[in-house]
């Protein structure tokens, strides 16, 4: 897209500044008059949501800053003091931590979107690969943010996470003492956590140019998934069209932003949050944050050996894993069509996987080994001794009173005790299952869709496809799509 | 606009998600009948209702529990029970400075000889705590040190509706001897069945958790709830309100729990108000901008 600047400059000053720095030329190029396909959907305005909760994140987190003292015997109460005596400062905190709460519900639409358009295809692969690392580099900051209050999940979820870096073989532990700054969690560890909390928005930024760049090189995907043929046709400048567009869509987002910032602000969060760690006392269950519970349930899903892998390190390998596949799929997904649109079974497959990625996350949210569903209610088994010395167990009982029957009618050196016998399916299985399904998403289903599948016929343009809004049919077929030769975006 | 429909629900399912993980066993927290004057989007604090509040925990839970985030002058701000807008400064009104004299002193080093002293708690002075370390605290309750009440009610599921819930949901003496016979009840520990824990080993029932259905089965099926070391703190006319309300269990378990939440968050009436303009503004916006939108591209064919 990167064609040639339409930018003239005018005064003086432009003229002279334009041979020295050409920033205006720059700014120009990028965010006035660079061409927009005139197509793009509503899920195309997260890109500038993004954008919005970045700047949003980094103001308020620079101002909680100055409040905020990185002790562990006194950062609980400085959030409470930001809380009740530095001016708005409950506003500003409570936009900070709802803030990454909706900054990861617009990256994974943003990232859904992508999937679903096929954007991480040819010539978008860097773009892509830009996108994983800041979603990548976002989970980091977010983690270590969400220590930094210093309440019981901070503590133990900070342990949990540590502890598997520990996993690893070889450098495990050494890493993990260097994250840590010592053997344990403590002063060290969340002074550094502090510190790499404030760094990494800064690389995100910076990534974030990349990622701007790379994207204006190849210029936006677009719901057909066919390319720009005629920029005059099929394109329009970026403002006043996409800002106005972009700016009305950010306003939505705001208001959901603001309903849970003034009317819900802790309903995100985990209540035990709010009292200050404790060593000694480890939460019932210990839970991270909404958005990365589907990787704490890939983490938990695997619960068994795999070869000379222990089920931890499998756990990590697999969770990991699941981010990493992202970095290749450009390269797994085999088919030469972009938008899923055009893809009948892909996008079935497709409306799967976000159902799996949900999925997932109420997977991580429960505990492993309780029942999604129950097969039967719940009986009551007699465990006891028999006269031979052996221990043994009675059939199941629905009903109370014929297990007690039971165990009066044993002799008395029977010693019986009453169990519960559970039957139903697990969350563990779901969440095994759910897994299964993510993986095989990314190295089985797209891989074998491109070359197996029909797609339908594309239109032959951007500019075809918007008038063809009046004609059901679409625009022209393009010749040789419809009996399955490899048809391609780019023709 | 379908999507923003979609959006909207995603994020309530979000709440969902963080909703399902709560305690298990316990008895789910309800409000009092007439609900809290301060849920809601138009919420807010009844200011007799928080003095009374204070009262309950400065007479009663004060005995255990400490709240070391709570300073007096917080008493006296905006919104709070002792709120006089004579004193925008609350460190001037007299009753904060009352309270706060009333109170244990402080102690200090004397800064002409260095030795220990004491002087008068001010109204800038956070609440006394009632235990000089939290090793006095465990030694005074059988081990269980009392929690923090300043954010208590951040820091359970429930919030108010938890407290109130609690505060009344110790059983009846005659609930004890009929429906929870078959419960043993240690030395030094309490059951309530809003307190979240498991009581399945001290029960000589049935150890599954069934409904209750009426019948003779009924006190056979494993309470909800656990066992804690706080004795029913609240008793019918163990303290007498200054406004004349009658000092039932009831209506003190709900000021407190009125108070407690106050003291959680003292900003949260500001909050509301606050998001209610806000919530105008991007509406107001939102359409104008959407009508810009509109008007630009209403020749663009897309």
């Amino acid at each position: 897209m990167s064609g040639p600047s339409t930018y003239e400059p005018k005064t003086g000053f432009e003229k002279w500044l334009d041979t020295r720095l050409p920033i205006i030329r720059f700014a120009n190029d990028t965010a006035i008059d660079f061409p927009t396909p005139k197509n793009l959907n509503y899920w195309w305005t997260f890109g500038g949501i993004l954008a919005v909760c970045l700047i949003i994140q980094i103001v308020t987190g620079i101002v909680l800053a100055m409040h905020y003292v990185p002790d562990t015997t006194k950062a609980f109460a400085s959030v409470e003091r930001i809380m009740r005596d530095v001016d708005y400062g409950w506003l500003i905190r409570y936009i900070h931590a709802n803030g990454a709460s909706m900054f990861f519900l617009a990256v994974y639409i943003h990232m859904f979107r992508g999937l679903y358009y096929g954007s991480y295809k040819a010539p978008r692969e860097v773009l892509w690969i830009l996108g994983v690392v800041i979603y990548l580099v976002m989970m980091g900051t977010a983690f270590l943010g969400y220590v930094l209050p210093w309440g019981q999940m901070s503590y133990h979820g900070a342990s949990v996470i540590t502890s598997l870096i520990g996993a690893i073989p070889l450098v495990g532990d050494t890493v993990k003492t260097f994250l840590q700054g010592g053997p344990a969690i403590g002063d060290p560890t969340l002074n550094r956590f502090f510190s790499l909390h404030y760094l990494l928005p800064f690389v995100i930024f910076g990534i974030v140019v990349l990622h701007v760049w790379a994207l204006h090189v190849p210029g936006n995907n677009n719901p057909t998934g066919v390319s720009v043929k005629d920029v005059k046709k099929d394109t329009v400048p970026f403002h006043p069209y996409y800002t106005v567009k972009d700016g009305f869509a950010i306003l939505v987002f705001l208001m959901i932003f603001a309903y849970f910032v003034f009317y819900a602000p802790n309903s995100l969060g985990h209540t035990d949050n709010y009292i200050e760690a404790n060593p000694l006392q480890t939460p019932a269950h210990i839970v991270p944050e909404w958005y990365l519970l589907p990787f704490y349930a890939i983490l938990r899903a695997i619960t068994f050996d795999i070869g000379p892998i222990d089920a931890k390190l499998g756990g990590v390998i697999a969770m990991f894993g699941a981010i990493a596949i992202l970095f290749v799929l450009p390269w797994l997904d085999t088919s030469k069509v972009r938008s899923m649109r055009y893809r009948p079974l892909a996008k079935q497959f497709f409306l799967l996987f976000v159902v799996c990625g949900i999925g997932l996350g109420f997977a991580g949210a429960n505990n492993p080994d309780d029942l999604l569903f129950k097969f039967r209610e719940d009986q009551l088994v007699v465990a006891y001794t028999d006269e031979a010395g052996n221990s043994a167990k009675s059939e199941g009982f629905a009903e109370y009173h014929d297990a007690k029957h039971f165990m009066e009618e044993l002799p008395e050196a029977a010693n019986p005790g009453l169990e519960i016998s559970k039957s139903g399916f697990k969350w563990l299985w779901f969440a095994q299952l759910m897994s299964l399904y993510y993986f095989a998403y990314f190295v089985v289903i797209l891989p074998v869709l491109g070359v197996i599948e029909k797609p339908k016929p594309r239109p032959a343009s951007i500019a075809d496809s918007v008038l063809g809004h009046a004609k059901p049919a679409g625009g022209t077929p393009i010749p040789g799509a419809a009996n399955g030769s490899p048809a391609r975006d780019d023709a | 606009m379908r999507i923003f429909k979609l959006l909207a629900i995603a994020a309530t399912s979000l709440g969902l998600v963080t909703s399902a993980h709560a305690a298990g066993g316990a008895k789910h927290a309800h409000a009092p009948e007439e609900g809290w004057t301060f849920e809601g989007t138009f919420g807010y604090f009844d200011q007799a209702q928080l003095q009374r509040g204070y009262k309950v925990y400065r007479q009663v839970c004060a005995a255990c529990h400490g709240m070391d985030l709570m300073r007096f002058r917080n008493l006296g701000q905006k919104g709070g029970p002792f709120h006089d807008h004579n004193y925008p400064n609350p460190n001037d009104n007299p009753i904060i400075k009352q309270l706060a004299a009333d109170s244990a002193e402080v102690d200090i080093i004397n800064q002409e000889d260095g030795s220990d002293d004491v002087r008068t708690r001010n109204s800038s002075d956070p609440f006394p705590n009632p235990y000089a370390n939290s090793a006095q605290g465990r030694y005074a309750n059988n081990g269980a040190l009392p929690p923090d009440l300043s954010v208590i009610t951040k820091a359970r599921h429930g919030g108010a509706s938890y407290i109130y819930s609690l505060l009344t949901g110790y059983p009846s003496e005659k609930d004890m001897a009929t429906k929870y016979a078959k419960l043993t009840v240690p030395d030094g520990q309490y059951y309530n069945p809003y307190f979240a824990g498991d009581v399945t080993p001290n029960w000589a029932g049935d150890p599954r958790h069934r409904h209750y259905d009426g019948s003779e089965h009924d006190k056979d099926m494993l309470p909800s709830g656990g066992m804690l070391a706080m004795a029913p703190p609240l008793g019918d006319d163990m303290i007498e309100y200054d406004d004349g309300t009658p000092a039932t269990v009831d209506q003190m378990a709900k000021d407190v729990s009125a108070f407690l939440t106050w003291a959680g968050e003292p900003k949260a009436e500001t909050r509301k108000k606050l998001g209610f303009a806000v919530m105008i503004y991007l509406l107001i916006l939102t359409v104008l901008v959407y009508l810009s939108y509109k008007q630009l591209w209403r020749n663009v064919e897309h």
